[in-house]
């Protein structure tokens, strides 16, 4: 029979924290916020392409984030860690969930559950996929036609001019606003947050956020590959 | 057999307290050499299980479902009565002890109502702390409603779900002590045998239903909390698994049975809609405050409802009872419109029914008000019968709901085999010939957790008990008796089904030893049931084997014992001539049809004893004084 | 009205299982579920076949006895209905019908519908009530519990331990079930006392039986007969990482005396 006595010291109880289901969707929770929050700050620095002087916009915002290399590479081993402590968590809550049912229905209709939500474990490893290239892509240029270094303006325009990277691009970028939809809401219900006041609110929110973000970000390759930008880039 | 009912003599005040106070004790290092078996566990069995455990015995707990918290006690709505007075409408436990007794029109031991009535002010208090979510009101005190014809309101309730919150909160106590290990409890597991050592019961022969296997469990003392029996009629209000087979193989090792045609007929239920149906649902009581009753005045009216004047409206219950109108008590209700239907008046396809209208509340009202009070149980109708009972009127019939009789019990609620202890609707106890509303739950509870955990310690503190084991020849006996009925019933190959026999055997005691009974019919009816039996073990068919999980094989062996039980009912009811509570005698009734008691003759309680197969069984009386509350005849008019 | 099932058969834990299709002619719209299947079982005794095991027992919604999955959907999917309260009238001449048996690990299959679900009783075990010994109870009303307190602690205790949201949540996750027992003690006064012990063995127990972690799909409250709300979930996550932050290990007591 199963037993349950309470952990005694701090580091066994976050470690059992750890554990359990709970406490792993509490990690996946958290690093899913700061994710999140990163991807709207990001984002927003995207956005700055549409400004009218916005190769030198960016190249200062570039310069900006790289003025301290102590700094840069504590925001990037956060994110990192962030990132990694989310997959990993998932793939072993993935693992555990797959073994709580192993034979599957012959027949199974869903009620209630959302297309983002039943999504969740496809739109995430896409997101990994992504994430992979894009840092190759634009961050050290290894997957980039013509990468120049502190140039993000150049290297987004001439990246984004190949349909197929632009194509890759939206696609991720819609998986972030399924994954975002649901992720969102279901973050605060994670954490213990959830009134019947604040439901309809908080999915709202939810929603509007992950559109927000996906589309603000899948704007700009399709505005490169319209040529409404980048017409200076020759 | 002389019956010892050991009620304690001095003020019925401080009868139970200086009963304790005499009781010898067990002490603590001792508690645990003692085994207690406890079968069934829902509010009665569960309760004592529990406390038990508490106390230091090593308890093993047998319930036939999967999980204790799935016991029969779990249907019950309405409530829990309790002399709490919390209302200050001058309500106490004298109050309750008299409402209880005339309820059970006289039929019950004083002593036992008392205690029971005494003890109902713990009960709530042990609920409220395990945490069960009675109703409260916005002060953040407990709420109460009326019930049942009582004139104070002392139910108390957890919305529709009373039985099933205090069966959780018993279900809790007993996991607990699960959990220290204090408690063994042995799930899907059916008690076919008692076994008696020495005179005593010692232990039980049980078949583990997944597998088959038989085992043999000896303990120094056993409890059954093993419910009514109501499912003797087929169709009743009681779960499919209900069952008299603890209790009946019981009664064949020497418990006698008392009081075996004592049921109750509850009025609201909804009636049957075809042959395939299983079991009733029924519709709470509480409908009767707003709704109004009547059948067509003409013999087979077939109009629908609202095609049917006021002109051609019979409200029969405000026409005879008008003072208590709709609200009349139970058994009178039920009883009416069973007459109204026999006089070919019932309405619906089958004809087995009247209405239960609420169109004048509604115009009265509004439909929000009536929405709100009765919002679920009008949709648990629309639900069954796919009608919409705030446009037409519903249909309702009377169905069984609760056995009053059961296996006789002194005031120590042991039977007449000493060490079998009987607790909750299993006893014949504390209700009489009938049984008030919201009264069963406290019965189940007052036995659990306060009355058995003591008058057990008694018993063990105060007997000898040889060691015995499981290889004593009584025990390997049990066993393969059990085991021979189990082949018997495999062997038989014949061509009906249980559930064809069961239905048979349903529609003869419900016709016959139903609503109302006479001399012929009761006499006509144990040559039926006779002949049904003789049939049964020639022509059922019972698929399957006995080493595997099967399902008909369970339910054969229940409708066997139902069988035969069936048949002491009628006796029963044929040796009472009179009529009183839920016995209703065609004979004795008064000139305006209302029930004729005869105190002079038959203010006794029939316990039957087992005399062997195909024997007449053998009728003992313990007779009923009455020093407090005087018997006097029930008036509703 | 005519109809085809389509019932999983398995005769025990270790056998496999495979569905089975039976035609049933004679099918009345005001049967229950169940009276349907009884009829079915009724017509394979009478050609000496095995009649198809399922758990039931009261036959009106509150003992949680009965469940199998139909058409996909536990307990077929009507708001707050369980099978043996689904009436007959929601189908229509020549349906196919699949039942199948809940599924997950924690959750063995007996016998063809009917699974083993003791794994509930021991989460119950684990924290599920609170400690009070017969008998020292104080009055009822001794302590006032607010109206809405007690009427949320009713709505998360009318659980009937059914097991459908296990069964229809993709992850075989007992989070609704636990966390309604959860949030049931701990939201009255007298639940306090235990209160981060509970949610801590609790949900410890779920674990190790081996049921899925939460994703936060909501099938288990839409298809919960007693429309038990996700909002117990976020309460039992709430306790359970307050417990694991701040439960003191207890002191033990022994001595004299
Ligand atoms: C629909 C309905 C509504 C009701 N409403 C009310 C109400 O509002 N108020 C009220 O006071 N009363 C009410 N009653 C009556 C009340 O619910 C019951 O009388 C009471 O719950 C019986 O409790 P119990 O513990 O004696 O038996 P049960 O709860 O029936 O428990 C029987 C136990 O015995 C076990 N068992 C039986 N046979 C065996 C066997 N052979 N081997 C092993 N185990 C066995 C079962 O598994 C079960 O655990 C209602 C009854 C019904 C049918
Ligand atoms: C790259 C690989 C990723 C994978 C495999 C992945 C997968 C998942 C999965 C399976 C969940 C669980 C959903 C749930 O439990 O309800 C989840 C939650 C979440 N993810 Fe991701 N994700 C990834 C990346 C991201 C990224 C890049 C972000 C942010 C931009 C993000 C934000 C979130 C948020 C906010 C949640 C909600 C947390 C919760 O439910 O408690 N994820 N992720
Ligand atoms: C269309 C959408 C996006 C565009 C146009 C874009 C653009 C860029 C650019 C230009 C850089 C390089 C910045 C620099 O080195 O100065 C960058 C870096 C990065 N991007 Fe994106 N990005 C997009 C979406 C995303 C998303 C969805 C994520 C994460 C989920 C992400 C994560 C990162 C990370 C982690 C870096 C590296 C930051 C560092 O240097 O540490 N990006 N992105
Ligand atoms: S939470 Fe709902 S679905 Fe789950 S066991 Fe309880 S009643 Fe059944
Ligand atoms: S369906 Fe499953 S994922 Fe959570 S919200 Fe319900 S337990
Ligand atoms: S049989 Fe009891 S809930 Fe369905």
């Amino acid at each position: 029979m199963a037993t349950a006595a309470a952990p005694n010291s701090k580091l066994q109880q976050s470690l059992a924290l750890y554990q359990s289901t709970i406490g792993k969707k509490y990690v996946v929770a958290v690093t899913g916020a700061v994710l999140f929050l990163f991807t709207i700050g990001h984002m927003l620095g995207n956005l700055q392409i549409y400004l009218p002087n916005a190769q030198e916009a960016l190249a200062n915002y570039a310069k900006l984030l790289h003025a301290s290399a102590e700094l840069l590479w504590a925001v990037r081993i956060a994110l990192l860690t962030c990132f990694v402590l989310h997959v990993v968590t998932i793939a072993q809550l993935y693992n555990l969930n797959r073994a709580a049912r192993p034979q599957s229905y012959v027949m199974k209709t869903p009620t209630m559950s959302t297309y983002a939500s039943r999504t969740m474990y496809l739109s995430g490893p896409i997101l990994l996929f992504f994430v992979l290239y894009h840092l190759s892509h634009l961050t050290t240029g290894a997957t980039h036609p013509s990468f120049v270094e502190m140039d993000p303006y150049h290297n987004l325009v001439t990246g984004f001019r190949q349909p197929m990277a632009s194509l890759f691009y939206i696609i991720a970028m819609s998986m972030l606003g399924l994954h975002l939809t649901h992720g969102v809401w279901s973050m605060f219900q994670s954490m213990g947050f959830n009134h019947p006041r604040y439901r309809n609110g908080l999915r709202n929110f939810a929603t509007a956020a992950a559109a927000i973000i996906s589309l603000g970000n899948i704007s700009i390759p399709v505005c490169v590959l319209l040529g409404i930008l980048g017409k200076d880039l020759v | 057999m002389t019956l010892n009912s050991r009620i304690p003599t001095g003020p019925i005040e401080k009868a139970w307290e200086s009963t304790k106070f005499n009781m010898k004790l067990v002490n603590p290092a001792n508690k645990r050499k003692y085994h207690v078996i406890v079968v069934g566990t829902g509010l009665a069995g569960g309760a004592c299980a529990a406390s038990l455990g508490e106390l230091g015995y090593n308890v093993t707990a047998f319930c036939f479902q999967d999980s204790p918290r799935r016991a029969h006690s779990i249907a019950a709505q309405g409530g829990i009565n309790a002399a709490k007075n919390y209302r200050n409408d001058g309500d106490s436990i004298y109050r309750l002890f008299y409402d209880t007794l005339k309820g059970g029109d006289f039929r019950a031991r004083e002593h036992n109502v008392y205690r029971l009535a005494q003890v109902s002010v713990n009960i709530i208090d042990q609920c409220v702390a395990q945490g069960v979510p009675f109703a409260r009101e916005y002060g953040g005190t407990l709420a109460n409603r009326s019930f049942g014809g009582a004139q104070v309101s002392r139910t108390f309730y957890a919305r529709g779900q009373t039985g099933q919150q205090l069966l959780i909160g018993a279900y809790q106590a007993l996991e607990r002590q699960v959990a220290s290990g204090q408690v063994k409890m042995l799930t899907r597991s059916e008690m076919v045998d008692l076994i008696v050592i020495d005179g005593k019961a010692r232990g039980i022969v049980t078949r583990n239903l997944v597998t088959g296997k038989m085992d043999i469990h000896i303990a120094d003392a056993v409890v059954m909390g093993t419910g009514g029996y109501g499912n003797v009629f087929y169709l009743s209000t009681n779960a499919k698994g209900s069952n008299v087979t603890a209790s009946w193989r019981a009664y064949k090792r020497g418990a006698l049975f008392a009081n075996p045609c004592f049921t109750q007929i509850h009025p609201t239920c909804i009636p049957v809609s075809g042959e395939y149906q299983s079991k009733l649902t029924l519709m709470s009581e509480s409908l009767r405050n707003d709704g109004r009753i009547w059948a067509p005045k003409q013999l087979g009216d077939k109009r629908s409802a609202d095609q049917i004047p006021e002109g051609d409206r019979d409200y029969y219950l405000e026409r005879m009872y008008p003072s208590f109108g709709n609200l009349a008590p139970r058994d009178i209700s039920s009883r009416a419109a069973k007459r109204v239907c026999d006089e070919g008046r019932g309405v619906g396809e089958t004809g087995l029914g009247v209405y239960l209208d609420f169109r004048d509340s509604i115009q009265r009202l509004g439909e929000n008000t009536i929405r709100e009070r009765y919002g679920n149980l009008f949709e648990i109708y629309e639900r069954i019968t796919g009608e919409n009972p705030y446009k037409s009127p519903m249909r309702i019939f009377p169905a069984v709901h609760y056995t009053m009789g059961g296996l006789w019990v002194d005031y120590h609620l042991m039977s007449t085999i000493p060490g079998l202890f009987v607790l909750g609707e299993a006893n014949f106890s504390d209700h009489g010939a009938n049984r008030l509303g919201a009264s069963a739950l406290m019965q189940g509870l007052a036995d659990g957790y306060f009355v058995a955990p003591y008058t057990i310690t008694n018993y063990l503190a105060d007997t000898k008990l040889e060691k015995v084991s499981a290889d004593h020849i009584e025990a390997k006996g049990a066993l393969e008796n059990a085991e021979g009925i189990t082949k018997r019933l495999l062997n038989a190959k014949g061509k009906k089904t249980v559930t064809q026999f069961h239905r048979e055997l349903g529609k003869t005691i419900w016709d016959y030893c139903g609503m109302s009974r006479d001399e012929a019919g009761l006499k006509h009816a144990i040559g039926k049931v006779q002949e049904l039996k003789e049939e049964f073990w020639k022509n059922v068919t019972v698929p399957g084997s006995g080493s595997d999980l099967n399902q008909q094989l369970e339910n054969a062996g229940r409708v066997a014992d139902f069988l035969e039980l069936g048949e002491l009912m009628c006796i029963d009811a044929l040796d009472r001539n009179e009529s009183c509570g839920g016995h209703f005698r065609e004979e004795y009734q008064t000139s305006d049809g209302e029930a004729q008691r005869d105190d002079e003759k038959y203010s006794y309680v029939a316990a039957w004893e087992y005399k062997g197969e195909g024997a007449a069984p053998a009728l003992n009386k313990e007779p009923l004084t009455f020093e407090y509350v005087k018997p006097a005849q029930r008036s509703y008019k | 009205m005519k109809l085809t099932l389509n019932v999983w058969r398995q005769s025990g834990p270790n056998t496999p299982g495979k569905m089975v299709k039976y035609d049933l002619p004679n099918v009345n719209e005001d049967m229950s579920f169940l009276e349907m299947l009884d009829v079915l079982n009724e017509t394979l005794i009478a050609k000496s076949e095995e009649p198809v095991t399922f758990e039931h027992d009261c036959r009106e919604g509150i003992c949680g006895s009965c469940g199998f999955m139909i058409n996909g959907k536990a307990h077929g999917g009507f708001p707050k209905t369980t099978v043996c309260q689904l009436h007959m009238r929601h189908y229509k001449d020549g349906d196919e019908i699949f039942i199948e048996p809940w599924r997950a690990t924690a959750f063995p299959i007996v016998k063809d519908l009917m699974v083993n679900r003791s794994a509930f009783d021991r989460i119950i075990q684990a924290g599920g009530f609170i400690s009070v010994p017969t008998g020292s109870a104080v009055d009822g009303n001794a302590i006032p519990i607010p109206k809405s307190n007690a009427d949320r602690a009713m709505d998360a205790a009318q659980c009937i331990g059914c097991g459908a949201c296990v069964a229809s949540c993709t992850n075989a996750s007992a989070s609704l079930f636990t966390s309604a027992k959860i949030a049931h003690l701990n939201l009255l006064p007298q639940g306090q006392p235990e209160k981060l012990d509970r949610a801590l063995k609790m949900v410890t127990v779920m674990n190790e039986e081996k049921f899925g972690s939460c994703t936060n799909l909501q099938e288990c409250e839409a298809t919960c007969p007693k429309g038990i709300s996700i909002e117990n979930i976020a309460i039992m996550n709430r306790h359970f990482v307050e417990a694991s932050f701040m439960q003191r290990p207890a002191m033990s007591e022994g001595g004299a005396g």
